[in-house]
């Protein structure tokens, strides 16, 4: 049984229109439309795709911070949508968040105790001083931060230990799900190894489950137990990690893994690099059919008229194509 | 460059310094960036030397903070008020460092040109893209409107821009973020300049688009014969386009050499580590990343001696005492580290 099932799941905005006498006011942007995942305890669910597939407003809609326009989110069988406020409130201890950012995520006029400490004094109003302050120097020490850097104010901090001060404050509810938005994007090489390696082992140590949005393969690659490929708010193709790589079935997942540059200089320049044409199409006004078709090699007739179904094509990998067989 | 002189540790490196080489197209030497600020004075670049020849591509790699930038934006004159280079950067037998702004802007845009991270803030957002190409034309080379606006709508095709005549007319917020980069591309190669400077031109782009800019400036390498500089944090970028690597931390060059033998058998911990904490497309979920701990150090106050010294995993007694040189390995490397091996 699933900790977390997604459901058909759509976001919509509106977005005005340029002009005020433009007869119909609001244009819609379906920034995820129709997706569908599920997650288990324990388990890291890597989510990819270019910028403005919709991956952030699916990490958001899921934990309710943006209102879903259709479609359901059960959290250990509960739908989210339909929580009143204080139950929804009381579930937050266990969906967490943590952002691209880190510096931004953080209130500059806080101190480090301050920031991991808010969570517990919102959700365990109870607890004494002594013992809150025991919970964030154990916290501080799990994540790497000494705890004589409880006094410092977060611009005395690199960025790399900005992202420790924002997985502590998420990680001091002892959370059930932790969405991580981009956690590395912001980080060097260096200092990302040190931040995926302590994600990791927090979820070894607890058991947490984790939503790993990234646009970057290897790093997903590295973290995700399974990983979901979207492309303009719907899933191109959703398998476990080897699989996914080995052998991607969908012609964006392949184009995607085939750019990323592989640090060989061998490999590298003997690859040969599928390129595929073009950019992103205007969300404001995708293709008909499969959204991919503009950009894809496979395309045909069909593809601009019928929206390719999600096809279950191993126990653990489905993938929405109509030639997914051709090679 | 490639001296067949024996090679001695102990002297200090001719890789990359100034022998006298015909084919050296840009030889810098003892080369320094400082910032003054309030707190201090930050050491962003310090004692760099390295040559370049015609037609080579170099990857110059780095973290953030490492200085790779600022060397380069020094050489074109362009750093910041509270910034001053030091040393001598030759572009082939000229001085052009501390060189007056009119003679310089002789030799920028035309012998060297720079494109940047974001296309964005690089394009001017109130002239059209046709305008803002025959500009570069009209200040460097006499030419009629007619030849510029030719010359303007080649180079789009060379960098691929489709219908190029329509959005000769289009103003830059128009193109996506990979247009743009092309058109940069196209801006900097106008007047076939000897050496192009890209200071991560790949790193705001999506890896398809990125995918596509890449092997762009691969095709128009070996079609315009030009120096390539790439100056980024992407080790897989440099792995597929480059043919010589600078590792460069907290403001110095740690190791040079060519690319295979850069990735393949490292010398200088820094660059081992770097290679290893990688999260690799090509390799499945493992355990642990191997990780650099710590931090690079505050460019205020730079360790007395070795900048690696206290991440470094191989770390002996003489390298908290004597900062080591750069120096040479072999014919084509260099390494500033006291470990013979590693």
């Amino acid at each position: 049984m699933p900790i977390l099932k997604v459901t058909d799941l759509k976001v919509y905005f509106n977005v005005r229109k340029k002009f005020f006498w433009s007869k119909n006011n609001a244009d819609t942007v379906k920034a995820v439309d129709g997706i569908s995942l599920d997650l288990n305890e324990g388990e890291t669910i890597g989510i990819v795709g270019e910028s403005g597939c919709g991956k952030s407003t699916l990490g958001r809609a899921i934990l309710n911070l943006i209102k879903p326009t259709d479609g359901q989110v059960l959290w250990m069988g509960k739908n989210l949508a339909n929580l009143e406020k204080n139950e929804m409130r009381n579930l937050r201890k266990d969906l967490q968040i943590i952002f691209q950012d880190p510096l931004a995520s953080l209130n500059p006029r806080m101190t480090v105790g301050q920031i991991i400490t808010e969570p517990l004094k919102t959700f365990f109003p109870n607890l004494s001083k002594a013992e809150r302050r025991e919970r964030v120097e154990e916290i501080m020490l799990k994540v790497g931060l000494s705890p004589h850097q409880i006094n410092r104010y977060p611009h005395e901090f690199s960025g790399g230990q900005c992202q420790r001060i924002g997985i502590a404050r998420s990680m001091i509810l002892q959370p059930k799900l932790l969405v991580c938005d981009e956690p590395v994007s912001a980080l060097d090489v260096s200092i990302q190894a040190q931040i995926l390696n302590l994600l990791m082992d927090l979820q070894k140590e607890t058991n947490i489950s984790l939503i790993f949005i990234s646009h970057d393969l290897g790093v997903v690659r590295h973290i995700s137990h399974k990983i979901a490929v979207l492309y303009l708010g719907r899933v191109a193709e959703i398998a476990e990690n080897e699989d996914l790589y080995k052998n991607p079935k969908h012609p964006y997942t392949q184009a995607l893994i085939s750019a990323v540059p592989i640090p060989d200089p061998d490999l590298e320049q003997k690859k040969q690099r599928m390129i595929i044409k073009g950019d992103l199409p205007s969300p404001l006004n995708p293709p008909s059919g499969c959204r991919f078709r503009t950009r894809c090699p496979k395309a045909q007739e069909i593809c601009a008229e019928v929206i390719p179904v999600l096809e279950q094509i191993s126990p653990t990998h489905i993938v929405a194509c109509h030639f997914w067989r051709e090679p | 460059m490639r001296s067949t002189q024996k090679i001695d540790r102990k002297k200090p490196s001719t890789v990359g310094k100034a022998s006298r080489d015909a084919n050296a197209l840009l030889t810098v030497q003892g080369l320094n960036v400082q910032f003054k600020i309030r707190e201090g004075i930050v050491k962003a670049a310090n004692d760099i030397n390295f040559q370049i020849q015609k037609g080579e591509c170099i990857g110059i790699v780095g973290e953030s903070g490492s200085g790779k930038s600022q060397v380069f934006m020094s050489i074109m004159g362009l750093l910041a008020n509270n910034g001053k280079a030091k040393g001598s950067v030759k572009f082939f037998d000229k001085e052009i460092l501390g060189m007056p702004v009119d003679q310089l802007n002789d030799i920028r845009g035309s012998h060297i040109s720079m494109i940047f991270q974001d296309p964005m803030t690089s394009l001017n957002p109130y002239m059209t893209i046709g305008k803002q190409l025959t500009e570069v034309l009209h200040a460097h080379k006499t030419m009629s409107n007619k030849e510029a606006t030719d010359t303007a709508l080649e180079m789009l095709d060379h960098v691929r821009i489709p219908e190029a005549e329509r959005r000769f007319h289009m103003y830059p917020h128009e193109f996506s973020g990979g247009m743009r980069q092309r058109v940069m591309i196209a801006m900097a190669l106008l007047c076939s300049p000897e050496l192009l400077i890209a200071d991560e031109p790949t790193t705001a782009l999506d890896v398809t688009v990125q995918a596509q800019v890449i092997d762009l400036i691969k095709n128009l390498r070996t079609e315009l014969n030009t120096s390539i500089i790439m100056i980024t944090h992407d080790l897989g970028v440099v792995a597929g386009l480059c043919d010589r690597v600078l590792v460069m931390y907290a403001g110095r060059i740690v190791e040079s050499g060519p690319v295979r033998d850069i990735f393949y058998t490292p010398q200088h911990p820094y660059t081992k580590c770097l290679l290893k904490a990688m999260p690799r497309i090509d390799e499945g979920r493992t355990d642990k990343l191997e990780t650099i701990p710590g931090r690079p150090p505050n460019l205020m106050k730079l360790p007395h001696g070795c900048s690696f010294e206290p991440r470094c995993p191989y770390k002996m007694p003489i390298c908290k005492e004597i900062r080591p040189e750069l120096l040479p390995i072999s014919d084509t490397r260099a390494k500033a580290c006291h470990l013979t091996e590693i």
